[in-house]
C-alpha cells in the first residue's frame, strides 16, 4: 500500500521569509546595488555569465545579490532564466583576432608584433592583504600612454605562417554546429560539442583536469602561447532586416595553449593546439579549459588515453555544475520512502544473519541433536 | 548603426528629441531574447557555440514607408525601439543627413573618446624589455 504525505508548506513559507532576511544581512549596513555589484565584484559576474552561459552582466549581478554570493546557486538562476526566453537565432562567429585588447600576454615569445600588455592583472601582486581597502580609499587614476595603432594578431597565426603549428580545423561546407542545449550529448562528440561543454562547465572542475595533466596525467608540454582579454563586436544575421546587423560588444578572454609536437611520415612535425574562450576577464577558465580541450584530443593525435583529462565521457558528463550540484544536493530531499524499503531488506538480512550465526554457534552436541 | 548598439538609451532619445519626428509606428513591438553567440576552434577554425546573451529587438515603420529594424545587446527594449527608429530615419531623404549628424556622429566621438581613453591606459601597461648590463669587473 503506497501512502501519499503532505505536509510542511507553512515550514517552508517560514523558511524563505527567514532566507530573505538572512539574504539582506543587518539592516543597520546600506544594501548593496547591483550597479555595485556588476562594477566591483566583476569577476564574479564573469563566472556566473561563462557558467550560467548567458551573457547579461545586470542578470547575473541579481543572480549573485539573490543568492548570498554563492555563484553555482547563481549560475542555476541564470540558467534556469535562460529557459523563459525564446531564441532568435546565433550570431556570425566572433572574431578575437580584431579584439580591442585590455590585456594580451604570451608565454613563448617576447616581442610579439602588438606587444606584452598586462592589463588589469593579479599577476605580480605580492597577494599581501591591503588594509587601505578596507577603509575604501579613491586609487590613483589609472596611467596613459599613447597608444600603438599596430595590429595584436594571435600568436599562433604567427606560428603557422611557418607552418609550425597545426592549423584550426576548417568547418566542412553546410556543417551544422553542435548545440548541446538542443540536442541530447551522444559519445563520441565532436570538437564544436566539447568546447561548448567546456565554456560553460565549472571552473573548480576544469582547474582540477587540468592540474592533472600537468602532473603527469595526460601530459601533453603545454605553453600559454598566448592570453587576451578584451572586447569584440557581435554580429547577427537577421533574417527580418536581411542582413547582419551589429548587436553591441562583448568582452571575452581567449587562451591559445601550444602543445608538443605530432607528426608522421607523410607530415613534418609541428605543435599542436589546445583552446580556450569564456566571458569577461576568465584566465583560469580559460587556461584550463585550454589544456582539457588539448587533452581530449589524445583520439584524434594517436595518443593512449589513459587519464580522467582524456576520457571525454568521463569530462563532459561531470564539468557541469549545475547537473552536478541538482543530483548532489538532491540527496537532501526526502528520500523516506525509498528509505524505508532499504530499511526493510537490512532488518531481514540483519535477522537471516543472527539466525544463521545462533545456528553456526550452537554447540555442537545440540547441534547434533537438533539433526 | 554599430555606433548605437554601444550607446545608452537615454543618450539616443535625448538626442532624437532635438528632431521633429516624422509620424512612425511600431512594426515590430519591442521583443526579448536570445543570441547564441558562436566563437571558432582556435579563434580561425570551424565555429562552435560559446554560451547565449539577451538581445532586444523592434521593428518601425515611418508613415512615408521606411522600415528600421532595431537590435541590441540587453533586455532594454526602448534602446532597440530607438535603434529601430534611427534606422528608419536614415533611410529616408528628409531625415537622414540629420540623424547621422545629430545623433550618429557625436554618439560616436563620445564612443571614440571612451575608446582612446581606454586604450591610453591599456598602452601604459605594455612591458618595455631592456637587456641588463652585464657586470664585468
Amino acid at each position: 500500500m503506497y501512502v501519499a504525505v503532505k505536509g510542511g508548506e507553512r515550514a517552508i513559507e517560514n523558511a524563505h521569509r527567514l532566507l530573505a532576511h538572512a539574504r539582506r544581512g543587518d539592516q543597520s549596513v546600506p544594501e548593496i546595488s547591483l550597479d555595485q555589484i556588476s562594477e566591483q565584484l566583476g569577476l564574479a559576474v564573469d563566472r556566473v555569465m561563462s557558467e550560467g552561459s548567458l551573457y547579461d552582466r545586470e542578470l547575473a549581478a541579481l543572480a549573485i545579490k539573490q543568492a548570498r554570493g554563492d555563484l553555482i546557486e547563481a549560475i542555476f538562476l541564470v540558467r534556469a532564466f535562460r529557459a523563459t526566453l525564446p531564441r532568435f537565432g546565433a550570431s556570425e562567429p566572433v572574431e578575437t583576432g580584431a579584439m580591442r585588447v585590455q590585456r594580451r600576454v604570451s608565454s613563448t615569445f617576447k616581442d610579439i608584433p602588438g606587444g606584452q600588455i598586462l592589463g588589469p592583472t593579479f599577476d605580480y601582486t605580492h597577494r599581501l592583504l591591503d588594509p587601505s581597502l578596507a577603509v575604501g580609499l579613491v586609487p590613483e587614476a589609472p596611467a596613459t600612454a599613447e597608444a600603438s595603432t599596430a595590429p595584436t594578431p594571435r600568436v599562433t597565426d604567427i606560428l603557422g605562417r611557418d607552418g609550425l603549428i597545426e592549423s584550426s580545423p576548417q568547418a566542412e561546407e553546410g556543417a551544422s554546429v553542435g548545440d548541446l542545449t538542443r540536442e541530447p550529448l551522444n559519445f563520441p562528440a565532436d570538437r564544436d560539442l566539447r568546447l561548448q561543454n567546456l565554456a560553460r562547465g565549472d571552473e573548480g572542475f576544469l582547474l582540477a583536469m587540468g592540474y592533472s595533466t600537468q602532473r603527469g596525467y595526460g601530459r601533453n608540454h603545454p605553453f600559454a602561447g598566448e592570453i587576451r582579454f578584451g572586447e569584440v563586436e557581435v554580429e547577427f544575421l537577421a533574417e527580418d532586416a536581411g542582413f547582419a546587423v551589429p548587436l553591441g560588444s562583448i568582452e571575452l578572454t581567449e587562451c591559445q595553449m601550444v602543445n608538443q609536437f605530432k607528426g608522421s611520415a607523410t607530415e613534418a612535425p609541428c605543435f599542436t593546439r589546445g583552446y580556450g574562450l569564456a566571458f569577461g576577464q576568465s584566465e583560469r577558465k580559460t587556461m584550463s579549459m585550454a589544456l582539457v580541450d588539448r587533452a581530449l584530443r589524445a583520439r584524434e593525435l594517436g595518443e593512449e588515453a589513459l587519464a580522467p583529462a582524456q576520457d571525454e565521457e568521463f569530462v563532459m558528463s561531470h564539468s557541469d555544475n549545475v547537473q552536478a550540484t541538482g543530483f548532489v544536493e538532491h540527496l537532501k530531499l526526502p528520500h523516506y520512502v525509498d528509505f524505508q524499503s532499504e530499511l526493510g531488506l537490512l532488518r531481514k538480512l540483519r535477522q537471516e544473519f543472527s539466525e544463521a550465526s545462533a545456528e553456526a554457534n550452537a554447540p555442537d552436541g545440540m547441534k547434533e541433536a537438533a539433526e | 548603426m554599430a555606433v548605437l548598439a554601444h550607446a545608452e538609451a537615454g543618450e539616443i532619445a535625448a538626442r532624437l528629441r532635438a528632431l521633429a519626428l516624422p509620424p512612425h509606428q511600431d512594426l515590430r513591438a519591442p521583443e526579448n531574447g536570445l543570441v547564441m553567440l558562436r566563437g571558432r576552434v582556435g579563434g580561425d577554425g570551424a565555429p562552435f557555440n560559446l554560451g547565449e546573451a539577451t538581445v532586444s529587438r523592434a521593428a518601425v515603420r515611418l508613415a512615408s514607408g521606411e522600415v528600421g529594424f532595431g537590435y541590441t545587446l540587453g533586455r532594454d527594449g526602448e534602446k532597440a525601439r530607438l535603434i529601430a527608429l534611427c534606422d528608419a530615419l536614415v533611410q529616408s531623404s528628409d531625415f537622414g543627413g540629420a540623424v547621422e549628424r545629430e545623433i550618429i556622429a557625436p554618439l560616436r566621438e563620445q564612443l571614440m573618446v571612451r575608446r582612446k581613453q581606454a586604450a591610453a591606459e591599456t598602452a601604459a601597461t605594455k612591458v618595455d624589455f631592456y637587456t641588463m648590463v652585464r657586470g664585468e669587473g
